[in-house]
């Protein structure tokens, strides 16, 4: 016999772990990682390998040699940060941007405040609106023709590149969030706006429209999402909270003139709102724990989005929108749950 | 919809292997080595010496004291001796042995098999007889029985829960006693109801166990007072402020006892024990135990005595090899449920009244995993049926942070252990807290 | 452009300036007065923070002894008599010498000598494992081995020896501030003197049960066979619960002890090896 195993009670263990739940979520972004590469072809697979191999490379080599301890990367919580920055990107961006970016995420937004579970701020937002901040032209040219990853440069076998004529077809210049922001800015109205650029939900559903890798196509995003709740990884209060703030935000400016404003709809359709609400903002480590401040949260991020949109110097708010709530978060967690109250005596 | 309690709590796998096999008679151990200390409360005092002859029944301690209990003789025969032994955690505890020799019982015991049905005694008498007889709490805290039932300025009785739950995984005793003995169940129940002065009884019994519904329902149609209530099955539902959440959807508040709600809750086994003691005259020395384990040949229910040594069961069971270790394959003992037993580390000790089963495990089954970073997912905080937060907890124990380990209510814990058994990152949350809990009740009480 | 410069500079100073004034005002007003001692012994304290004196860090230490310095039982465990002497010359005063002190382990069950009976798989934390069960050795008094005592430390002083299983006090290190003996569950370990040349003699066991029952679990244990009792010449040995007890104010060190006990459960440390000569005569 080997010798007697003894521990404290519980002796059993769920199935879960935090590998597990990585995994469910990289699963969970399968839909939106697919569609970006079917509209944009190789483009966007390199920016997913340089970014996804770059955040794993980093981690393990600062765990490894900065801080001198076990290798962190086989909870996969790194890949996850891959994907997600590529998502955060747009096409055309070029591999040193995605590596900035990388360097970013894990090396200032992660590692340093500790690895997994100590950082403030979403790594793949921080990166993300780094890039923004200091790249402004790369970050917001939605067309893949000047990438140097543009595939009809480099002399790969056409077989590899089916999608290549839509690809080049699908290329524009901005988000219909950009569209609107400008046009209104002068002088235009929605309905012009509209016309022009031929808006269609169905379109923003599927992922014909102009914007990074992850926000194009909402339907993958719910896909997720559904994924994710099936699989109780996440809890559906913070994206319903984001949501409906936007919807009732938007909703209520757009009754008031909606020549002026966008409607409800198009707002949740575009500019990666619902790729925040889904991925980023339900990030366990940089969201509240408990249910009410998990709503305020989600109504912060909902406002907040909502006031940059409408009234802000940038077309997009959900990125600073989340950064923003991330650093509200300690305080959120004062929230402490009530104790079962003495409750009134019944005779 | 059926009730269950609101906050918190665990779906798990009910793995009650052993729910169809019938409760052997256990033979009569070849030496009894009794423990002082089968309850909370203060050890009872021997009242036997070396040498002494005692019978079956006989009784061997008395309590020190209101919240402590009598022990008796659970075989007849010759005490080899009065002195500590080492209990099944390789601790030291008063205990009285006895070499066992033929099985001779006191004459007043009935050992018939006839259900007594008429209730003769006053509840005065119920409640003496309770005391007398050493009756704890079999659901596992061993509290003892006759404190539960003594009134409390302020708080009067309005409802007795039979707890029938049975929430922990593979225990399948109290179904079998709800199977075998239902009507001596509800005999024990109504005469505790008595006691409390004609109160409504209830049994909870939760969902998975839908023959012991059916028959209670149908016993219950004579008995105006009583209700059965059917449970939804999740973990900790067999918690006494689980229990009277779901069934009466009243909570205990912080830091206060059931009874301030109006209920009292007792074990169906407890109530079988008090039929027994009132209408039989028999002290609690018997109680019925699982083996269990995902092997299908080692899932037996049994009816024991009290002191036989653990070992006895297992190679019964066949969990035990030639030179008799336990077998290969499994590595681990739980004395309970494998969500608040504890573990066995010798397997000499001796089983107490309120044992209800062990469960075998291999090593893969139970062998903790090494604990990584916490990710905030907050599941802890979600599964925690005390509105606890298991993560800050964990945190403040650490550090050793009494003031505001207080703040956060670290008294509350019910040990149920929901925590660790969801944490993604294998933090060992409980470990700590139970510590840290334990200081903070030590402080509470001296203030 | 120069007019946007200068409007910059004397706003931003002018500004300053009202808020410097502002702040100024603010902490008169909240000043708190303190009496200056308790900065003058706080510098000369070692600032160890350690709590060894019975006060939650230095600060408070400090401020206890200046409001009732006649009280005896003020010492800094970590400073010694050197600097208490410093600390009471601030305020005037005079300490008694106190003898300086270490923590020993009472307890020499290594793993050779103490076999290993169960696989503990919960918290690495002496604490935790106590709580639960009687440890992985059948001993349910000697050192668990998770090194709480360690964690406690806040010098260094100790360490887990991977040889023996059980930790080990530098000797040059320990303040005798008395963490580890809080820390400990099991109470096993024990400030004493640290004796003339820093040579002392204790029992190394804590074992409170019957010889036999001992000698099964381990076979350096006390078997409270009292010998130790009787060959001591100055009464300095008490016996009480199955095991002896070396009071170290009677001690004299003679040595006579060490040799007689069975077990080898007596320990004599620093002292120079025996003369063979002595042994030949």
């Amino acid at each position: 016999m080997d010798k007697l195993l003894i521990s404290p009670a519980p002796h059993l263990h769920s199935k879960d772990s935090t590998r597990r739940i990585m995994r469910d979520v990289i699963i969970a972004l399968m839909p939106s990682v697919l569609v970006s590469v079917y509209f944009a072809g190789l483009s966007a697979l390199l920016v997913l390998v340089v970014s996804v191999a770059g955040c794993v490379l980093l981690e393990h080599l600062i765990a490894r040699y900065l801080m001198k301890k076990k290798t962190t990367v086989s909870d996969l919580s790194a890949v996850v940060t891959g994907i997600l920055l590529a998502l955060n990107l747009p096409v055309s961006s070029p591999w040193w941007m995605v590596l900035i970016g990388c360097i970013v995420a894990i090396g200032i937004a992660k590692m340093t405040f500790g690895g997994l579970g100590h950082n403030l701020f979403n790594p793949a937002l921080v990166a993300r609106v780094f890039l923004l901040i200091s790249f402004p032209v790369q970050m917001t040219n939605w067309t893949v023709s000047n990438s140097i990853f543009r595939p009809d440069k480099w002399e790969l076998p056409k077989g590899l590149l089916g999608v290549q004529g839509q690809l080049l077809d699908a290329s524009s210049g901005a988000t219909p969030l950009g569209i609107i922001k400008e046009g209104l800015a002068n002088g235009m109205t929605m309905e012009t706006l509209s016309q022009q650029h031929n808006f269609s939900y169905w379109h923003m559903l599927f992922g014909h429209m102009d914007g990074s890798m992850g926000e194009v196509s909402v339907l993958a995003i719910l896909a997720g999402l559904f994924y994710l709740l099936i699989r109780k990884v996440i809890r559906p209060v913070i994206p319903l909270s984001i949501v409906i703030t936007v919807a009732v935000f938007s909703g209520i400016l757009w009754l008031t003139d909606p020549s002026q404003y966008a409607d409800p709809l198009f707002h949740l359709l575009t500019g990666g709102l619902l790729l925040g609400a889904v991925f980023m903002a339900t990030d366990y480590t940089t969201s509240p724990m408990s249910p009410l401040g998990m709503i305020i949260f989600g109504v912060g991020i909902g406002i907040v989005t909502m006031v940059i949109r409408v009234w802000g110097a940038y077309p997009e708010g959900v990125s600073f929108a989340i950064l923003f709530m991330n650093a509200l978060v300690p305080l959120l967690n004062k929230i402490k749950p009530l104790p079962y109250q003495k409750e009134v005596s019944r005779g | 919809m059926s009730k269950t309690f609101s906050i918190g709590g665990i779906h798990l796998k009910d793995s009650k292997f052993s729910r169809d096999k019938s409760i052997e008679e256990f033979p009569i151990p070849k030496r009894a080595v009794i423990s002082m200390n089968q309850h909370l409360g203060m050890p009872a005092v021997p009242i036997v010496k070396k040498g002494d002859a005692v019978k079956t029944g006989q009784l061997i301690a008395e309590p020190a004291g209101f919240v402590s209990a009598p022990v008796h003789a659970s075989v007849s025969g010759i005490v080899a001796d009065v002195a500590p032994y080492t209990d099944f955690l390789g601790k030291k505890v008063l205990s009285v042995v006895i070499d066992t020799n033929g099985d001779e019982w006191m004459e007043t015991i009935d050992r018939s098999p006839e259900i007594k049905h008429e209730i003769t005694a006053t509840p005065s008498e119920i409640f003496k007889i309770i005391s007398d007889s050493g009756i704890v709490g079999l659901g596992g805290a061993a509290f003892p029985t006759h404190v539960k039932l003594t009134p409390l300025e302020g708080m009067k009785p309005e409802y007795l829960i039979l707890n029938g739950a049975e929430c922990e995984p593979y225990l399948t005793s109290d179904y079998r006693l709800m199977i075998e003995h239902a009507q001596e169940i509800l005999i024990g129940g109504e005469m505790m109801r008595r006691v409390l002065g004609d109160v409504a009884g209830i049994i909870g019994i939760e969902e998975n166990k839908p023959k012991a519904i059916e028959l209670m329902k149908r016993l219950t149609a004579n008995y105006l007072q009583w209700e059965v209530v059917p449970l939804k099955k999740r973990y900790p539902q067999g918690g006494e402020k689980q229990l009277i959440d779901a069934v009466l959807g009243r909570k205990v508040a912080s830091f206060s006892l059931p009874i301030s709600t109006g209920a009292v809750v007792q074990n169906v086994g407890t109530a079988y024990a008090v039929y027994e003691a009132v209408q039989k005259h028999k002290p609690l020395i018997t109680n019925v135990l699982t083996i269990s384990s995902s092997d299908p040949s080692i899932q037996k229910n049994y009816r024991f005595r009290v002191g036989t040594p653990i070992r006895d069961f297992l190679s019964a069971a066949g969990a035990m090899d030639k030179e008799g270790n336990l077998s290969r394959s499994f590595s681990k003992v739980v004395n309970g449920g494998p969500m608040m037993g504890k573990p066995v580390t010798n397997l000499d000790g001796p089983v107490m009244k309120s044992t209800s089963g062990f469960v075998l495990f291999t090593e893969k089954e139970t062998k903790r995993q090494e604990p990584g970073e916490c990710i905030r997912c907050s599941k802890c905080f979600q599964v925690c049926p005390m509105r606890l937060q298991p993560y800050l907890l964990y945190q403040l124990a650490l550090a050793g942070r009494t003031e505001e380990l207080d703040e956060n209510r670290v008294f509350d814990c019910i040990e149920c252990g929901c925590c660790l058994y969801s944490c993604p990152a294998h933090i060992p949350l409980l470990d700590q807290i139970r510590l840290a809990k334990n200081v903070s009740l030590k402080n509470k009480r001296k203030k | 452009m120069t007019s946007t410069l200068l409007y910059t500079i004397l706003s931003l100073s002018l500004l300053g300036g009202l808020l410097a004034v502002v702040l100024y005002l603010i902490a008169q007003k909240f000043k708190v007065q303190e009496d200056p001692r308790i900065d003058q012994v706080l510098e000369v304290l070692p600032g160890a923070n350690c709590g060894g004196c019975g006060y939650a860090g230095c600060r408070a230490f400090a401020e206890s002894f200046v409001k009732n310095p006649d009280n005896p039982d003020f010492f800094c465990p970590v400073g010694g008599n050197d600097i208490m002497k410093k600390v009471a010359a601030v305020l005037g005063r005079e300490v008694k010498d106190q003898i300086p002190k270490l923590a020993v382990l009472r307890c020499n069950g290594s793993c050779e000598v103490r076999p290993v009976l169960n696989t503990y798989d919960g918290s690495p934390s002496c604490a935790v494992a106590a709580d639960l069960y009687g440890g992985e050795t059948g001993c349910s008094y000697g050192c668990l081995g998770w090194g709480d005592c360690v964690d406690a430390c806040t010098f260094d002083a100790i360490y887990i020896n991977p040889q023996t299983c059980l930790p080990e006090v530098v000797e040059d290190k320990c303040t005798s501030c008395g963490a580890c003996v809080k820390a400990c569950p099991r109470n096993i370990l024990e400030l004493r003197p640290k004796g003339p040349k820093s040579r002392r003699i204790y029992v190394v066991c804590a074992n409170n049960d019957k010889g036999a029952v001992t000698r099964k679990v381990c076979s350096v244990g006390c078997i409270g066979c009292q010998l130790c009792v009787k060959a001591c010449p100055f009464e300095a040995i008490t016996f009480a619960d199955n095991l002896a007890y070396i009071d170290p104010a009677k001690c004299r060190l003679c040595r006579k002890c060490v040799a007689v006990c069975p077990t080898g459960c007596i320990l004599e440390i620093n002292f120079p090896p025996k003369k063979q000569v002595t042994k030949n005569e």
